[in-house]
């Protein structure tokens, strides 16, 4: 703010001197445009934003109220037992737990992969681009096409139980998606082949933003290619980091595509997810207020998580960016 | 900022009202014309594929071309999607005319929206011939639909797998089914397939065990009271967890569908890799889709459900259903009637035999047109019974009848019991 057009205008009108120039520019717009750039700006994007997730929020709320097959009238109020029922039924806390264990074991499992890969990509290496290309493939796959390749190669006596057999692992074959005890890990392998691509794409676009002088500069100082990236890469890669976790642990919340046309999230509700729960109730049971209130616990749950975690972990990464424009 | 805030106000509240706006209009799903005597019916099926699609095309054609003042458009929905769209198109203001029905209660739960025409009224003759079959598809004694085929649920099996595991005939008990399990796996083949993964076949071992351990009287007491709480339903469960002990079905069973794909149930029974399934009328049609040539048909043979030593129900009690259709009450009538007696013709409902293999004709008059000899024994049976029990999970409310499937499904998967089957059906059933 202290350019040669700042200067220049404090010079021409030296009783305004005091004030910042561009806040005093910005309070001299006629309103009547502000008001007109706000409804152009704003209004498709809030109308759509109105009709397509705060309303049906709201009839999903009301629906829950009442016990509701999606025929006739809503008629039968039952206050909040609907979300007690959801709330104590061990088959929607299993659901839950599913959707934290794939969470954690994405936390735990794709991040590192995506770092390791990302900085791997990262390096001048031959076949590049290639590479990058071929990582980031399976999430270009739509998730019903990458469900329905992969129910064909965990098929019993499949192309991946012939492939185990063939490099001397056939121990190891297991029923990939019949064992109840086994098949979220199966699903969850899944997930990881389709998203890893992800995850490598957007921290190999937060690798690209670190200006390589830095290194250069660590390296002149004699630090090893491990604590360069254990002190300055990573690091300076955690505004990107947080990005990924945060995408990461809302798209565990709503985990369904996948699991639906695997699994149906069985066996005996052994996949399972909040989402396939809602679904199920909802569309297959027609309990068109169960799966109402089930659905509006789910956005509960998604809504509180992604407020504290916007609150405590991305405040530091979005405060310049986000909240300097209104104040 | 206030000020800021206050325009952001202005605009949101703007964008709230005009989308409540928006939903106060009325969309358009189909529906009837009516000009000069000339109707055009909307007919919503779930035949989205060769050869029913073309049959009810045809049919629908030749209808025309015989009632020149009515004419159809017909609209082919996907089955998995059909039960979410005709739920939308009945509780909106302009549902189809015809639309696909499988009785029982999901149509009752479908009658909730007053949508649901009654076709007594306006003809019974035509419905009066299709005896108890029609009798079975009213609520409270309203016509909101009728078959236009039925369904038989046994083992379909294949002669000569059976023939190379040492079985010379099907059994007809429950400890033969056993024994001839025992034959089958040890001369290394999976003794029955079951499409575990849709969960619905799971059910019909249950509802098999429970027509067989209770009376008529109490099926049809226990489906009008939507409830479970008879203690022969407690023993059907027990019965189905002293069969699941025999470990009848191949691995991996539980992730096996019933109809997709060669490693589906019908798939495996068809490819010889496994002898037999518990299935409906319809599995041949199916099953010749997934098998690599015709020849199977030739080695495929059907026996009914065994009876179950000191079970007190009749077991000649046979578990099925049917296809249909309804008329909505927006429907131009007698047009829509009209149109559904015409399906039951014996000329249509030949077609829909020979052409189309839907099964079991609604009308007996079609039954020479039944090509396989199983099917023939089918019929047999049919006439032999005292009742057929609509598979539970149709004759029950659609919430009850998916939650007594997830129940089985659980125990097929190790993790349910037979209480737990019991305590399901009375919990959904409490929440209606």
């Amino acid at each position: 703010m202290t350019g040669p057009q700042g200067a220049t205008a404090a010079q021409a009108r030296p009783a305004a001197a005091v004030a910042p120039p561009a806040p005093r520019t910005r309070r001299r717009r006629r309103p009547g445009r502000q008001l007109a750039e706000l409804v152009v700006l704003l209004g498709p994007a809030l109308l759509l934003f109105a009709g397509f997730v705060l309303l049906p929020i709201c009839i999903a709320a009301y629906y829950g109220l009442f016990n509701w097959s999606g025929y006739g009238s809503l008629s039968d109020f039952t206050g909040l037992h609907n979300y007690r029922l959801v709330i104590d039924d061990p088959v929607f806390r299993e659901s839950l737990l599913h959707n934290v264990i794939i969470g954690v074991l994405s936390l735990v499992i794709q991040l590192p992969i995506s770092i390791a890969v990302a900085l791997l990509l990262n390096r001048k290496l031959r076949g590049g681009s290639f590479l990058r290309t071929a990582v980031f493939a399976p999430y270009v796959v739509s998730q019903a096409t990458t469900a329905v390749l992969w129910l064909l190669l965990l098929e019993p006596g499949g192309s991946v139980d012939q492939l185990m057999k063939a490099v001397g692992l056939g121990g190891l074959v297991q029923q990939w998606l019949a064992n109840p005890t086994i098949v979220l890990y199966t699903m969850f392998a899944v997930l990881t082949w389709q998203f890893i691509g992800f995850g490598v794409i957007l921290l190999l676009a937060g690798l690209q933003g670190i200006p390589p002088e830095l290194r250069d500069a660590a390296g002149i100082d004699g630090a090893s290619a491990w604590q360069t990236t254990r002190r300055i890469v990573l690091p300076l890669l955690s505004p990107t980091i947080r990005i990924w976790i945060f995408l990461s642990m809302i798209g565990s919340l709503q985990v369904f595509d996948l699991v639906w046309i695997m699994t149906l999230g069985g066996p005996a509700d052994a996949s399972s997810t909040m989402v396939t729960y809602m679904i199920f109730f909802g569309f297959h049971s027609l309990e068109f207020g169960y799966g109402s209130a089930a659905a509006v616990i789910l956005f509960i749950i998604s809504f509180v998580f992604a407020f504290l975690y916007q609150r405590f972990a991305l405040r530091r990464d979005t405060a310049g960016a986000l909240t300097r424009a209104v104040r | 900022m206030r000020r800021i805030r206050k325009y952001v106000a202005v605009t949101a509240a703007a964008a709230a009202a005009l989308t409540l706006a928006a939903c106060g209009g009325s969309g358009s799903s189909g529906g009837s014309s009516a000009a000069g005597g000339k109707v055009t019916l909307t007919w919503w099926s779930n035949a989205n594929a060769n050869p029913l699609l073309g049959v009810f095309q045809g049919l629908a054609k030749s209808y025309h071309a015989s009632h020149p003042n009515v004419s159809f458009t017909y609209v082919p929905i996907q089955n998995e999607q059909y039960d979410t769209k005709i739920q939308v198109a009945l509780q909106g203001s302009n549902p189809p005319d015809i639309f696909f029905q499988r009785g029982g209660g999901f149509m009752a739960t479908q009658a909730k929206s007053g949508k649901l025409e009654n076709l007594k009224p306006l003809d019974s003759k035509w419905i009066g011939e299709l005896g108890s079959l029609a009798a079975s598809w009213q609520v409270n004694g309203a016509q909101y639909g009728v078959p236009y085929d039925q369904h038989t649920v046994g083992f379909w099996y294949r002669k000569d797998v059976f023939a190379r595991a040492g079985i010379a005939s099907p059994p007809s008990t429950m400890p033969e089914l056993e024994a001839d399990i025992t034959k089958l796996k040890a001369a290394g083949i999976a003794p029955i397939a079951v499409g575990s993964k849709d969960q619905w076949p799971d059910a019909f071992y249950w509802d098999y065990f429970a027509v067989r351990e209770c009376s008529v009287a109490t099926l049809k007491a226990s489906v009008k009271a939507v409830s479970a709480s008879n203690p022969c339903f407690l023993k059907a469960g027990n019965d189905l967890k002293a069969f699941m002990a025999a470990k009848p079905f191949p691995s991996a069973f539980l992730n096996t569908p019933a109809q997709v794909g060669a490693g589906s149930s019908a798939g495996l029974v068809a490819d010889g890799k496994a002898a037999m399934e518990l299935q409906g009328d319809w599995d041949p049609s199916v099953m010749e889709a997934l098998a690599p040539s015709k020849k199977f048909l030739s080695d495929i043979g059907w026996f009914p459900f065994p009876s179950v030593p000191g079970a007190p129900g009749n077991s000649q009690v046979l578990l099925g259903g049917g296809d249909g259709n309804s008329c909505s009450t927006s429907a131009p009538e007698p047009a829509c009637a009209n149109f559904l007696a015409y399906l039951e013709s014996a000329t249509a409902q030949k077609m829909l035999v020979s052409t189309a293999n839907v099964g079991l004709p609604a009308n007996p008059a079609a039954s020479g047109a039944l090509t396989l000899p199983a099917e023939q024994q089918i019929l047999q049976a049919g006439q032999h019974t005292p009742y057929i029990q609509q598979y539970f999970d149709l004759a029950y409310p659609t919430n009850v009848g998916t939650a007594l499937d997830a129940a089985v499904a659980d125990m097929f998967a190790g993790k349910g019991t037979p209480q737990a089957i019991v305590t399901a059906i009375d919990q959904a059933a409490a929440r209606q």
